[in-house]
């Protein structure tokens, strides 16, 4: 599995001083290109037959599987139980609303702890383990967390879901910011978005982020030279899921509700394929796939009642042949 | 007490779907180097066909067929889809498998219907055994001694017979085996098919204890996982071993805590990856 990994050498390194000049620069525009877009949406999305809360709904998936890239495409562990951190971020999220208070950001704070104290707590079992091995234990663990919400009915709603709380307005002294207002919800998951990458992006260009990496090219390289892998592997495993639990706080606060699907190791498979489609070893990988995966998934359910087997030839297709998803194809395209 | 033994020999019944599930995926696992998603989506084929046989070859001719059938389109996938995984980043064999058992969901419930189904199993094998112990059925009994003869004559075959010792040693070593001259991708072929066919049996025998239903599989297939993670990768008796003892934990905790019965199979697993992160059964240095 590492050949597979070192054939294709991370595309940030470029040959020499004049390329590096020119793709930082061509880096930094398509930034410029994606956040303009981001930004404006609310303003376009209507235009192209989309809705601003399906943009919202693009942004949480994109956030969820930014935090799990970070894992998956730079770490090279392979998590298939991120739903799990997530789902907690959104449990942790709607409880606190439904039970103790009505603050939207206090119950934001509390998903995320919840979710990314999860992730912390249940790392180190997971860690000691690679390839195979350490998808199978991420996605069991994934399950119990499933398990407890669908048999926790006094406090989780089983199998229906939790219902029966509501994001709530936030005031600064006198102004109010309006979150029942879509189109402020929006930019409110845009400004935690932003706050994600930011944090993924100054990881990636620490020298932590730099030993992820590294990780990921030749772990045993590593351990010869004395850095404890599974301690790294671990700080990426709980970096990521805080990321995917704030994600999942967003969510429970998108529909005001939230289910025991949250946590299912189907929507697991989900955030990997959107870091596959999109590009797993690119920055915005995940929010590209994220776009295609949430776009075609909320038309072909509208079109027709066999949509999982559209989505399931998705998951197919990307494998055989579009492995190293968009960005990835037109990053080597670009390279040769 | 009976209450116990009632949800201890259930938990075993269960266990026994967990265990050829789990017995067919270490066996795939092992030589394909694959974990097969849609393994649960084979095992619920393996008993729609048997369902949809039933009424021409009879209950016996079905039990017999559909395995073998199973086995057959397992052997066509493994040609098509995940011949050309072999090698790749153990990511891609997930995510492949797992958008197949997506497709075989979807597929299942639209030519068999979403609701669940009954599998009518032979007037002689429904009678209870025993006056007290009226959970002991004929059914059940037949159950788990077929299973037991179809595990038996798997070792052997892997023991004794010319492909099962390739097969060994291709855990062992493939590309030694590959060196000596044999077609490991048939081999894989064969292998897989194999794994397959397990899973296509107990498809059928869950059939006529559990019903129908398009999502059998997909629930039966996370417990497989844990009892392979229980009983070690790479060994084929450790997930026996694993599926039983889940099997039967679950079965206990129903009679205490119902609740908890799902979430006990995880927390041994949790319990066993710290105190033997290999597993019961696990041997050093496999799959990572």
């Amino acid at each position: 599995m590492k050949s597979a990994a070192s054939r294709h050498v991370d595309a940030a390194k470029p040959a020499d001083a004049m390329s590096s000049q020119k793709s930082t620069r061509r880096r930094v525009a398509a930034s410029a290109l994606v956040w303009a877009l981001l930004l404006t949406a609310p303003y376009w999305l209507p235009l192209t037959g989309g809705y601003t809360d399906l943009g919202s709904r693009v942004l949480v998936f994109s956030l969820a599987a930014l935090g799990l890239n970070l894992l998956l495409g730079f770490t090279g562990g392979l998590s298939f139980g991120h739903a799990a951190y997530f789902g907690l971020g959104a449990y942790g999220t709607g409880l606190m609303l439904k039970f103790v208070t009505h603050s939207t950001p206090l119950a934001l704070l509390a998903g995320v702890a919840l979710g990314g104290l999860g992730a912390t707590l249940f790392g180190p079992v997971t860690v000691r383990r690679r390839g195979i091995y350490f998808a199978m234990i991420t996605i069991a663990i994934g399950q119990m967390f499933y398990f407890v919400a669908v048999r926790w009915n006094s406090l989780t709603g089983g199998e229906d879901g939790l219902t029966g709380f509501e994001r709530t307005n936030i005031h600064f002294g006198h102004a109010i910011l309006n979150l029942h207002n879509s189109t402020i919800f929006y930019y409110f998951t845009l400004f935690f978005f932003a706050i994600g990458c930011a944090v993924v992006w100054s990881v990636l260009r620490s020298p932590l982020g730099h030993t992820f990496v590294a990780i990921r090219e030749n772990q045993k390289r590593l351990r010869f030279l004395g850095v404890s892998v599974g301690f790294y592997l671990w700080i990426a495993f709980a970096i990521s899921g805080f990321i995917a639990a704030l994600a999942g706080a967003l969510y429970a606060l998108l529909n005001n509700f939230t289910s025991p699907e949250d946590l299912n190791w189907v929507l697991s498979g989900d955030f990997v394929i959107i870091c596959v489609l999109g590009g797993m070893r690119t920055f915005w990988g995940p929010l590209v796939g994220s776009v295609i995966y949430v776009v075609v998934q909320d038309y072909l359910s509208s079109i027709t009642v066999n949509w999982m087997s559209f989505i399931g030839a998705i998951f197919v297709l990307a494998v055989l042949f579009f492995p190293w998803g968009l960005l990835g194809f037109f990053q080597r395209r670009i390279q040769k | 007490m009976e209450l116990l033994l009632f949800n201890i020999f259930n938990g075993f019944i269960i266990g026994i779907f967990y265990a050829l599930m789990a017995l067919g995926l270490s066996m795939i696992l092992g030589l394909n180097g694959i974990i097969n998603f849609s393994h649960g989506g084979f095992l619920a084929l393996g008993a729609y066909m048997a369902y949809s046989l039933a009424p021409a070859i009879g209950f016996w001719g079905a039990l017999i067929v559909s395995p073998f059938l199973a086995g057959f389109v397992g052997l066509i996938v493994e040609r098509v889809l995940i011949r050309p995984l072999y090698g790749r980043d153990p990511l891609f064999s997930l995510l492949l498998t797992f958008g197949l058992a997506m497709i075989m969901q979807d597929l299942i419930r639209t030519f068999w219907g979403a609701t669940g189904l009954p599998f009518e199993v032979p007037n002689a094998l429904t009678h209870p055994l025993s006056q007290v112990y009226f959970f002991i059925t004929g059914y059940r009994v037949f159950l788990v001694a077929l299973a037991l003869l179809a595990t038996a004559s798997l070792f052997a075959l892997l023991k004794f017979t010319r492909v099962g010792i390739r097969i060994r040693a291709g855990n062992a070593d493939l590309e030694m085996v590959s060196a000596l001259g044999i077609n490991i991708y048939r081999l894989r072929a064969v292998n897989f098919s194999l794994g397959i066919f397990m899973a296509g049996l107990a498809g059928v025998l869950a059939a006529g204890r559990l019903g129908l239903t398009p999502t059998m599989g997909a629930s039966l297939i996370m417990p497989s996982f844990v009892a392979i993670i229980v009983g070690g990768v790479g060994s084929l008796v450790g997930s026996l071993l694993g599926g039983i003892i889940i099997g039967v934990a679950a079965g206990i905790t129903t009679t205490y805590y119902p609740a908890a019965s799902d979430v006990v199979i995880y927390l041994i697993m949790a319990v066993v990856l710290i105190v033997r992160p290999r597993g019961l059964m696990g041997q050093e240095g496999l799959l990572e």
